[in-house]
């Protein structure tokens, strides 16, 4: 009689598989938004795009109840031990997406003050291209962080600690020197009024 | 009172100066020697009450064809009462670019003096609480001097890198 109920009410499966199942369906974003990247994230979250379709809805403003770190918008180097120190106080396990040009690789604020790529300084997962990406890519980025996730993913985090060597691009070397500095012209009379 | 008044006013007042008057579209500037700035900014702001602060920065003039100098300062000037506006101009050169401060007259100084004083380094003499407003205080050059290059010397990426099993 037991035995009956038995087969229909059990499955077999991997224990890595089975808390990687829980995880990707379960993400908490922890939104590190900083430019406008941050509107599409917003817009990600709203009911049109609506992110909770993928289980990733309840954003969290604190580091400590949050697993996925979007990084949204260009990071100055003011900004940069703060983004590090959020990274840190996140539980683990944990995951980081980049999004968007500037966060992945300073877009067009190539300046002293903004950073060219936050993968120099925290490990990133996914990258999202785009300036700013639609929500449908950050949709995208999500469903390729679940299936990183799925096909990576142990119970005890293990594949993390294998993630032991500086994953970022090479260091930059070249800078420009002061005598390469832009110099505009000095006249800027408009044609269309005169003085 | 027009620009022609202070304009006839200020020169009667500081006459040794040769002060200097220009007008464009609708700035009305006076360039002012650095060493009488702030006898000319209490004067002004005294009789022809300019009262607000609107405006403080600085330029670097140092690859500009026909400068004379290297900084200039200007301080833009509200009259609350009638909206008249007047432009003070004085000009810096290295080393140790340094002006008095204008926090005595115009609270509002505050800021933008330590803004100046952060992108430019020039630093202002009185000024309460002269330290960095933008970037942070390790920085040590200053960013909007012509001579700094454009992607910086290295500061941007002079931070420690987070590894994955470490974090």
């Amino acid at each position: 009689m037991a035995l009956e109920f038995l087969k229909d009410n059990f499955v077999v499966t991997k224990l890595d598989y089975l808390a990687s199942w829980c995880r990707k369906y379960s993400l908490f974003p922890m939104p590190f938004a900083t430019a406008c990247c941050g509107i599409e994230l917003m817009a990600t979250g709203a009911s049109k795009h609506d992110i909770s379709r993928f289980g990733a809805e309840a954003f969290r403003f604190s580091p400590r109840q949050c697993d996925l770190m979007i990084v949204a918008g260009r990071v100055v180097m003011k900004m940069v031990p703060v983004m590090q120190r959020i990274w840190q106080q996140m539980p683990e396990p944990k995951w980081c997406i980049s999004m968007g040009a500037c966060a992945s690789s300073g877009g067009v604020f190539d300046t002293y003050a903004v950073v060219q790529g936050i993968d120099r300084f925290i490990p990133v997962d996914i990258y999202v291209p785009g300036c700013p990406p639609r929500p449908e890519q950050l949709l995208q980025g999500i469903i390729d962080l679940q299936e990183k996730i799925a096909n990576t993913g142990t119970i005890f985090g293990t594949e993390f600690g294998k993630r032991n060597v500086y994953e970022g691009p090479r260091p930059l070397s070249k800078f420009l020197s002061p005598d390469q500095s832009v110099q505009a012209p000095a006249n800027f009379r408009s044609s269309t009024r005169t003085i | 009172m027009s620009f022609a008044d202070i304009k006839e006013k200020l020169s009667a007042k500081f006459d040794k100066l040769n002060l200097e008057f220009s007008s464009f579209r609708d700035n009305d500037r006076v360039i002012v020697p650095p060493t009488d700035l702030i006898e000319i900014l209490s004067y002004l702001k005294t009789t022809f009450c300019f009262d607000m602060l609107i405006d403080l920065s600085a330029a670097d003039y140092l690859h500009l064809q026909g400068a004379t100098h290297r900084y200039g300062v200007w301080y833009a000037l509200l009259n609350v009462e009638n909206g008249e506006r007047l432009i003070v101009k004085t000009h810096l050169d290295d080393p140790d670019p340094r002006l008095p401060s204008t926090y005595d007259l115009w609270k509002g100084a505050d800021w933008m003096e330590r803004e100046v004083y952060d992108m430019y380094g020039i630093e202002f003499d009185g000024h309460p609480d002269l330290r960095r407003i933008l970037l942070p205080d390790e920085f040590v050059a200053f960013p909007l001097r012509k001579d700094y290059p454009l992607r910086g010397m290295g500061e941007r990426h002079n931070f420690q890198s987070v590894i994955r099993s470490e974090s």
